[in-house]
């Protein structure tokens, strides 16, 4: 039976990895490479990596970490930020690569996820959302595909550039076209949880995993170990992102599979080597 | 030992070589069919569409020379795509493939999130020695939304659930493919490079 994945993500800045990991085990917290291993033994399903190197300077390093990591760690690993190309697209598959996120270029440039699919396959394409409970809050200009635009019944709101620029985008509809596009996976993220550590959003997690005929990572909110369980039961999430409860080290991904395993889902049994 | 894996511009052949290099292999990673007289080992890697990875294979005039090979007895190993397109035909662009197993890749059924990806279980259907070492029901990583359906049963050494029961490993003598990617499968999928490691050393 097909598992439900825990997938921890780690943000890269200029090689290195920030935002508070802090591990006694780990020689250096701030090295992709042992921080992959370290998850991996662990039995992360897989990683994800987000380049939030804002200098362009060091833009490149990012392809020498997915090279590096993937020298070690035999699981599959997601890079986003940045990817603005299909050829970018190329130099990430080539570094190592399994698949890549695509957020504020997919927005701007819909013709991108369709090449980039086209070229190497819709299941290394993976659109992230980035989403916002439509309230009394700003909303964005409308965008041009007036298909896409929020309307009276809309919830959520696309938002790009890490969570800065509203679009005026229905995040329902945005999902549903990425697909048609040739996105193989959606990586989700509730704004409005993100860093709340209350729980995931799970009527949007819900609503888009029963929208879209392809897989759905639930990102933003996890706080506890039950928040995972709520947003692969209620949320129908196939797969679960969390970043600070494990790299505080509040829980290990084996202590997680362990209460999802006690609560009915099916997760991967960590395996161990013969001889 | 000369080991070649395929490189015709499909995926992250990056992994299959550091796979194989952590059993002491150094991949010679090539298109060039030239290559093959003397390689005593093969691995056609691949994701992404059927028809375009043919259309690739046919440009760089290797469909001839992998058959051959293949027909040569010498250790083979399929991943992914490189199982569907052993194929007679794939249904996706209902496209021709290499035609050295009996049988076709088809679309897996609807009401099911396509692709099928993450860590599925494999039943192990008779042993070979590729599978040496590797416990019942074991996980690997599956990516995929055609998968192969071969006529002949006794090919089919491991099957994997996901709304049907499909062919994720086919071994028969030297002919060894995989749904799944054992290079993205952990420790239990380095050990199956291991084994195939092993094989082509014999």
């Amino acid at each position: 039976m097909l598992t439900k994945r825990i997938i921890p993500c780690l943000d890269v800045d200029a090689g290195r990895v920030v935002k508070g990991v802090s591990f006694l085990e780990l020689r250096d917290a701030g090295d992709p490479a042992e921080l992959a291993a370290f998850y991996d033994q662990q039995g992360g399903d897989e990683l994800v990596f987000l380049d939030i190197t804002a200098s362009s300077d060091s833009r490149d390093t990012i392809v020498d970490v997915v090279q590096r990591v993937s020298d070690q760690v035999f699981i599959p690993l997601t890079v986003g930020g940045g990817i603005r190309s299909v050829e970018d697209v190329r130099r990430m598959l080539k570094a190592g690569a399994d698949k890549v996120g695509m957020n504020t270029a997919a927005v701007s440039d819909p013709k991108l996820v369709k090449d980039g699919a086209a070229a190497f396959g819709n299941q290394c394409i993976v659109v992230a959302i980035d989403a916002k409970r439509v309230g009394s809050h700003h909303v964005g200009s409308p965008h041009t595909s007036t298909d896409l635009a929020l309307d009276e019944g809309s919830k959520w709101q696309v938002y790009t550039r890490g969570g800065r620029t509203p679009t005026g985008i229905d995040a329902v509809k945005w999902a549903t076209r990425a697909v048609e596009l040739g996105a193989g996976e959606i990586l989700l993220t509730s704004m409005d949880e993100d860093g709340q550590r209350t729980g995931y959003d799970l009527e949007l997690t819900s609503t888009i995993s029963e929208t879209v005929p392809v897989p759905v990572i639930a990102s933003g909110g996890a706080g506890e170990l039950d928040h995972l369980y709520q947003a692969l039961d209620q949320g129908k999430a196939d797969a679960v992102l969390a970043a600070s409860i494990f790299h505080f080290g509040t829980f290990t991904i084996t202590q997680a599979k362990d209460y999802l395993k006690q609560k009915g889902v099916h997760v991967r049994p960590t395996y161990v080597a013969p001889e | 030992m000369k080991l070649v894996v395929i490189d015709y511009e499909s995926g992250n052949l990056r992994s299959v070589s550091r796979a194989l290099e952590s059993h002491g292999v150094a991949p010679l990673v090539t298109d060039d069919s030239s290559n093959f007289d003397d390689a005593d080992a093969m691995v056609l890697p691949g994701v992404g569409s059927g028809p375009a990875a043919m259309d690739a294979l046919r440009q760089r005039k290797l469909i001839d020379p992998i058959k051959n090979f293949i027909a040569s007895g010498r250790p083979f190993l399929g991943v992914c795509l490189g199982l569907q397109l052993l194929m007679d035909c794939t249904e996706e662009g209902d496209e021709a493939c290499l035609g050295v197993v009996k049988g076709s890749a088809k679309h897996l059924p609807s009401g099911l999130k396509v692709p099928h990806m993450g860590w599925n279980s494999v039943r192990f259907q008779h042993q070979h020695p590729v599978l040496d070492g590797i416990p019942q029901d074991s996980y690997f990583y599956f990516v995929h939304s055609y998968y192969a359906s071969p006529e002949d049963p006794a090919g089919i050494s491991g099957t994997t659930e996901y709304g049907i029961s499909f062919c994720s490993i086919y071994a028969k003598d030297n002919l060894i493919a995989t749904q799944f990617h054992p290079e993205k499968s952990g420790p239990v999928g380095l050990r199956f490079y291991k084994n195939f490691v092993s094989l082509a050393s014999t």
